[in-house]
């Protein structure tokens, strides 16, 4: 029943009634929506991609401004201007990119625009660096005031903002996805945080899409779809399915039936791979991999451990250092991204709008941006002149064949969601003669519907015959997709597990301390 | 009826802002002139504005003669709109036009003179071609040196600017000064000349300018060369993983772009000014900057701007004539068509424009050419 709604039995301290937003390009990004949020309560807010979430937080926090409805804290209305209003009015918010600056300390970040000062003028960083490392106590976690943020994990980051909002007097917390960048351990410390708070009197809103996490953390779960709720939950009365099919709207299988691989000869042969990073630091080092034919290999590791250089060197977007790359016994270590993409290489980047698409151009030429100077896209002069008719074919075909939800082919990219932006570089890398896939977080920030498409979709791929290297973060995404899991620690492959064997305990350990045991 | 309003709409929403600007900038301009009137020898005059105006548009279209006026001095915008546009598509803002329109007309002048006494269909052809050679040689530097190096093209050309105008005063004085006369000039191009089409100045020159809008078009919108330019100047990073070279194709924009500048200054001196001598005027330069940004880099946008502001160029004279009010009052409605582009929130908020917003890659380019440090496309890690 999803208009049945389940209340909390305290106080609310905040209360959404009513409150609808139109964007000037008509979409109904939140639909008379009500929500409240009782006193030391964990309300996860659960939905796909674009269902309203953000927007909801975003007029929250003052950065939207409704079309119409009213806003409670305490019983009493208020308007929120923006985040100033919003952080008067005890409202924090913990965005999913972190707002740090990287090369202050963590107090100076914490301080941030409330400095501590005497006489005046001069900064009080020492009285601040005290009362941080108080409330970093209070919390149960430790953080060093002095460090500066570019050095911390991301999970220690984000202690970082939420030690930001609590500083401010944050009573009302808002998470944005909080645990889309956390290796399983760092999102179960995390939890315990959120725990701590909550006893210390802070009510909590968890924006998430990952079932599994709502289910433990939330006191209560609150679903959106398309701008409006369509259900509210306890967590000990539903489960994943139950929630998944509120979220999507219809029935969506979870776990992906891999079926059988068929491994067939080594195509992707790397050994002794070393790079750097864009500061020269050396983050791959001495990684040595090999894919079969019709086989699917998923690299685990906390992001930031080599993954995206290696990657990066495989396509022939980064020189390395050292090392060598091969294609079925053909050396491709000093071919250029285009050589490469002709030996049957296709690779869908981790993140899409920064390499995948662009923008501001219409689906067409998205469609044809890895291959638009090949006949047919491609002919007279010399392959110099473009061919409409072509490209424009080829997009209405892929957007058929994808389910691509767009109102035509002459949107730009930018208009499309998350999801089906996502569909566009996979629709686009998936090509026939495919021989080597290399996929990298194939669907970070993706909902479960379109999830499950992806996944298919790379199986079948699989079951072709391609070989395919997957990248996730998601460690979840990395063992359920693969026939063989490698973990990469620190520029290098430090466990090699059959589908079988890799248990997600011993992954996750591998993952975060390069060791087996602790 | 519904249906061209329908076929309009995209054009529009792109050209609303631009247009509005224009007739804000003349509104805004318009107060300047009344308030000024007060402290002339003409007096408080409300009504002044309209009368300037009023011979702006005769002295720019009046006349079969007014409209020649306003198409010669619209071609080498054309020309030099054309490379600050085509450099913004990819992300580049060459702010050297100048220079390498001084550059242009220089060779055009050199090469010119010596065919002086050859055919024109030999001498012409010969003296355009080596003042795009020598414009985008000098385009070439700033790309070539951004895409090795990282160098920013807005510095770079800003320098190569003076260098250009004092290494041509140098040349003039001491390599090729003709004989004969009491300043260091050129010798005349004589037979090099474009031809003049029709009334007293209309030279070949406009033609081929409006040729050059249309073959810029052609490359951006239909070429593969033109995707890439397009791309990197949109998204260097999705230009590299699509396996475009972003170095490759910075440093052949800037070429080119280079070349078009060399046009705009081979064009004015064989079809207008006849021979280099230092301190020719080059604030073509810069007014073809205003011109691409009115004109949103788009090659059609380009060809209004350009005879809007050669318009303004070739109506002036007449309005201070009859009307004394200064040609400097151009530059004023110049000056603010720019500054309302770039602010375009008053244009927006004073027209109320629904339209949603273009992203105006152009204007981020230029605005972030000023000290953001945007590394450049595709540099080497």
């Amino acid at each position: 029943m999803s208009d049945e709604v389940v209340t909390s039995h305290k106080t609310p301290v905040l209360e959404m009634r009513d409150v609808s937003k139109r964007f000037p390009t008509g979409t109904l990004a939140s639909d008379a929506i009500d929500l409240d949020l009782g006193e030391r309560e964990i309300h996860a807010l659960l939905g796909e991609n674009g269902a309203g979430k953000s927007t909801l937080m975003n007029i929250l926090y003052g950065l939207v401004e409704p079309d119409s409805g009213e806003i409670r804290i305490d019983g009493a209305t208020v308007t929120i201007q923006g985040p100033a209003d919003a952080i008067a009015r005890g409202i924090g918010m913990v965005h999913q990119h972190f707002m740090l600056v990287p090369v202050l300390s963590v107090a100076e970040n914490v301080v941030l625009g409330q400095e501590i000062t005497r006489g005046g003028q001069i900064l009080d960083l020492g009285a601040a660096e005290r009362r941080i490392h108080d409330l970093a106590e209070r919390l149960g976690f430790k953080i060093d005031p002095h460090a500066r943020v570019d050095q911390l994990s991301l999970g220690q980051q984000q202690r970082v903002e939420i030690l930001k909002a609590i500083y401010r007097g944050a009573r009302i917390l808002v998470l944005d996805e909080p645990t889309a960048v956390l290796t399983p351990q760092e999102t179960r410390e995390i939890f315990g945080v959120l725990r701590r708070l909550r006893e210390d009197g802070t009510s909590i809103i968890f924006i998430s899409h990952k079932l599994d996490e709502v289910l433990e953390i939330a006191d209560r779960i609150t679903v959106i779809r398309r701008g409006k709720v369509v259900g509210s939950r306890k967590p000990a009365e539903t489960n994943e399915s139950e929630l998944a099919e509120l979220m999507v709207g219809r029935a969506v299988s979870l776990r992906v039936d891999r079926g059988q691989s068929r491994p067939g000869e080594v195509v992707l042969e790397i050994a002794g791979l070393r790079a750097t990073d864009d500061r020269r630091r050396e983050v791959c080092r001495g990684v040595d991999l090999t894919v079969r034919a019709g086989e699917i290999v998923g690299i685990a590791g906390v992001g930031g451990n080599g993954q995206d250089e290696l990657v990066e060197c495989i396509v022939g977007m980064r020189k390395p250092i050292g090392g060598t790359i091969g294609i079925a016994g053909r050396d491709l270590t000093h071919l250029n991204v285009d050589a490469r993409r002709d030996l049957g290489i296709a690779y869908v980047p981790a993140d899409r709008q920064r390499f995948g698409l662009v923008l501001p151009f219409r689906l067409p030429d998205n469609f044809v941006l890895t291959r638009y100077a090949e006949a047919p896209y491609a002919a007279g002069f010399g392959g110099f002149v473009r061919q409409d008719r072509p490209i424009r074919e080829e997009a209405s075909r892929l957007v058929k064949e994808f389910d691509v939800r767009t109102p035509s082919v002459d949107v730009t990219a930018a208009t499309l969601s998350g999801g089906n932006q996502q569909k566009v570089v996979v629709a686009r890398e998936f090509r026939h003669d495919l021989k080597v896939l290399i996929i990298d977080q194939p669907t970070r920030g993706l909902d479960v519907g379109s999830v499950e498409f992806i996944h298919k979709q790379v199986i079948e791929r699989r079951n072709a015959g391609v070989a395919v290297l997957l990248v996730s973060a998601e460690l979840d995404e990395v063992l359920d997709l693969s026939d063989r899991v490698l973990v990469m620690f620190r520029g290098q492959i430090v466990g090699s597990f059959a589908a079988a064997e890799a248990q997600r305990e011993k992954v996750g350990l591998l993952m975060a301390t390069g060791q087996a045991r602790a | 009826m519904k249906d061209w309003r329908a076929r309009l709409a995209p054009t529009w929403s792109k050209a609303s802002v631009p247009v509005y600007s224009i007739v804000l900038a003349f509104a805004v301009a318009a107060v300047v002139v009344i308030v000024s009137s007060a402290f002339t020898e003409t007096g408080f005059d409300p009504l002044l504005p309209f009368a300037a105006y009023a011979r702006l548009l005769a002295g720019s279209f009046g006349s079969g003669n007014a409209i020649a006026n306003t198409l010669v001095s619209a071609a080498p915008l054309m020309f030099g709109g054309l490379a600050v546009g085509l450099g913004l598509k990819a992300g580049l803002f060459n702010i050297g036009v100048a220079g390498q329109f001084l550059v242009g007309a220089f060779a055009a002048a050199v090469a010119g003179a010596s065919f002086a006494t050859a055919p024109t269909i030999v001498g012409m052809p010969l003296a355009m071609l080596a003042g795009a050679l020598a414009g985008g040689a000098y385009g070439f530097i700033p790309g070539y040196l951004k895409a090795r190096t990282g160098a920013h093209e807005v510095v770079t050309t800003i320098m190569l600017n003076n260098a250009a105008a004092l290494l041509l005063t140098w040349a003039v004085n001491d390599l090729v000064r003709a004989p004969g006369f009491s300043f260091p000039r050129t010798a005349d191009i004589g037979q090099s000349a474009l031809p003049i089409l029709a009334g007293r100045n209309l030279h070949l020159g406009i033609v081929f300018a409006v040729a050059a809008i249309f073959v810029i078009r052609w490359i951006l919108d239909r070429t593969v060369l033109g995707f890439e330019i397009r791309t990197v100047g949109t998204n260097p990073n999705a230009a590299r993983y699509a396996g475009m070279r972003p170095i490759f194709i910075t440093a052949l924009t800037m070429t080119i772009s280079g070349l078009l500048a060399g046009l705009a200054g081979a064009i004015q001196m064989l079809g207008v000014i006849g021979f280099y001598a230092p301190g020719i005027t080059a604030s073509v330069g810069f007014d073809s900057i205003a011109v691409a940004l009115l004109g949103r880099s788009d090659p059609i946008g380009i060809l209004f701007a350009a005879l809007l502001f050669g318009a303004f160029r070739a109506g002036a004279p007449l309005m201070q004539i009859e009307t004394s009010v200064p040609i400097e009052v151009i530059d004023i409605i110049q000056a603010l068509v720019i500054l309302f582009l770039a602010a375009d929130l008053i244009v927006r908020k004073v027209f109320r424009v629904r339209a949603p917003k273009v992203e105006i890659t152009e204007m981020a380019t230029v605005t972030g050419s000023w000290g953001t440090g945007t590394p450049p496309p595709g540099s080497a890690r």
